[in-house]
């Protein structure tokens, strides 16, 4: 077993502890801005892609790499902009009349 | 020495980026700070991107440009969806994760194969099969949403068995890799039976279930971006992959109390089969009717209104009809709450998506146990679309295949009034002997255009 997979895991389950604490405090009211947020910071594995792509070692590695850059980025730009826009459309009565 | 610098300035940018997302889900715990989530996370994910473009190890950058470009024209209009589309978007977009992160884990084996160890093996297989059936599972998920596919559950006998014994295989090919590492012909094997096993876990699930599987799918496009980040050895992504992943099973975990279910009965027990029998004997029960002028009669006599919305509400489009309404009850000095279920409609939170777009304040929107706590009180419920969340057999009928499911107790309000297009039994196709109830009138028609109706009459009333 690599020594890399024991400090990967311990980061693992310290930010899974992290992440259920966090999110167990969301309201319910924004779960779906949670998915929709989630899901742009997952896409943070477009900079996987753009190594596996820029690094140039085989075609096939390029070919893939770049589908993962566009499919990931397109799920950040869109996953932020959606989320945003949900979050915006949060009002209460008052801030409504104002 | 240069290089070794620029590796820990990049490196020391991925632990900003890993604070600033932990941030961003952190604020979103009220709608009031939510919007510099949103900010911390795009400040981070922007710093994370920006390091990585630095990296000394890339060669070319043209076409990394280029796919940046593509991957922001296919994202900008997918953010820019109308609300009603966002389940499916959503499926689309773990879709998008999942298949990302397969792109590289196949990459990353065509690379080292075949001198790769077991354990590297294990790791790549294990991230390559998840990301895979998460990327066929959303496809289909997606499709049902859209209705491009039905949405009833597609089932056969022994589909179950069957089932399992594809993730069977695609584990076992796995397993034959890591001992034999020179047999590369299996790889490919083994992606196309986990792309196969994604369509076939999906494909039985009804569309009630969608919001369970919506949030077990966020899970598995989570965690293969965590198993991604221990392949590459990249903190950052198994921080932001843990993250996602835990936010993904925590909904379903959510979903499944909400339906009174286990993983397993959602994931193996498709909904639509159980209740075929029992439907068989019906009784003639009688129901009673009413017009949008008595509906609009009953509520301008009410000082607390409940309105429960559901799927129906989404399908019809009738969010901003019922704002109206809001508005026109409101008007009067009649108390008006929604009544939010958690499994009601296709996504965690969907409800209040919908009605917060349609301006209604998120203060008025209510869960399920704060509501319930207040039917007793309420004059008039006014359900809209919405059918098992409101099912008293669940409560009562040990017999009822949703026993047990905590449901929106409308039936205690001292009237209740359900918006449907017809008798027909909803969408799980159970029977709900709310619509038969001595307090219980039923308003036929399109949800959209009754609503319309009823805010019509109430503002006559109020002129005449």
């Amino acid at each position: 077993m690599p020594s890399d997979f024991l400090s990967n895991l311990y980061v693992f389950i310290l930010a899974g502890f992290v992440g259920f604490e966090v999110i167990k405090r969301v309201s319910p009211l924004l779960h779906t801005p949670l998915m929709s947020l989630t899901n742009a910071l997952d896409a943070i594995v477009v900079i996987a892609a753009i190594i596996i792509a820029g690094r140039h070692e085989t075609k096939l590695s390029v070919a893939l790499g770049l589908i993962a850059v566009a499919a990931s980025f397109s799920n950040m730009v869109g996953g932020f902009l959606i989320t945003d826009r949900m979050l915006r459309m949060f009002k209460t009565g008052k801030s409504k009349k104002s | 020495m240069n290089g070794l610098l620029t590796q820990q300035l990049i490196d020391s940018t991925y632990i900003i980026a890993v604070v600033g997302f932990v941030l961003s889900l952190k604020w979103l715990s009220s709608p009031v700070s939510a919007k510099y989530g949103v900010l911390a996370g795009e400040i981070a994910a922007a710093l994370a991107v920006g390091a990585t473009l630095c990296n000394p190890e890339l060669v070319q950058y043209k076409w990394i440009l280029v796919a940046l470009i593509i991957g922001a024209g296919v994202g900008i209009p997918l953010g820019l969806v109308h609300m009603t589309a966002v389940p499916q978007r959503t499926a689309l977009s773990h879709a998008f994760g999942a298949l990302s992160a397969a792109m590289i884990g196949i990459a990353e084996y065509y690379v080292a194969a075949p001198n790769i160890s077991k354990f590297s093996m294990g790791e790549i297989g294990l991230e390559v099969i998840i990301g895979s059936l998460t990327f066929t599972g959303s496809v289909i998920a997606a499709g049902k949403l859209q209705e491009i596919l039905p949405q009833r559950p597609i089932t056969y006998r022994g589909q179950n068995i069957v089932s399992l014994s594809v993730l069977g295989a695609a584990v076992a090919i796995m397993i034959v890799l890591m001992i034999h590492p020179e047999d590369m012909y299996l790889f490919p094997v083994m992606v196309v039976v986990a792309l196969i096993f994604g369509v076939m876990l999906v494909t039985p699930i009804g569309g009630a279930d969608m919001p369970t599987v919506i949030s077990l799918l966020n899970s598995y496009a989570g965690f293969s971006a965590a198993l991604l980040g221990f392949v590459l050895n990249s903190k950052v992504l198994v921080v932001a992959g843990a993250l996602d992943g835990s936010s993904g099973f925590i909904l379903s975990v959510i979903m499944c109390k909400a339906m009174n279910r286990s993983f397993t009965n959602v994931m193996f027990g498709a909904f639509g089969q159980v209740q075929t029998g029992g439907s068989a004997a019906k009784e003639e029960k009688s129901v009673r009717s009413a017009t949008a002028e008595e509906a609009a009669a009953i509520l301008s006599a009410a000082n607390k209104v409940a309105i429960v919305p559901g799927y129906g509400m989404a399908v019809a489009q009738a969010q901003h009809k019922v704002r109206e309404l809001y508005d026109a009850l409101t008007k009067k000095g009649i108390d008006v709450r929604f009544g939010i279920h958690p499994v009601a409609g296709r996504m965690p939170g969907h409800m209040n998506v919908l009605l917060a777009e349609a301006d209604i304040p998120y203060d008025r929107l209510i869960e399920m146990d704060d509501m319930n706590s207040d039917l007793p009180q309420t004059d008039v419920a006014l359900i809209i679309g919405a059918n098992d969340v409101t099912n008293p057999a669940a409560r009562s009928d040990t017999s009822s295949p949703i026993y047990g499911m905590p449901i929106l107790d409308v039936d205690k309000a001292h009237t209740v009034m359900v918006i449907k297009r017809s008798m027909n039994p909803g969408f799980a196709g159970i029977d709900n002997p709310l619509y038969y109830l001595d307090n219980t009138l039923m308003l036929f028609g399109d949800a959209k255009k009754f609503v319309g109706d009823i805010v019509r009459e109430l503002g006559g009333g109020q002129s005449g």
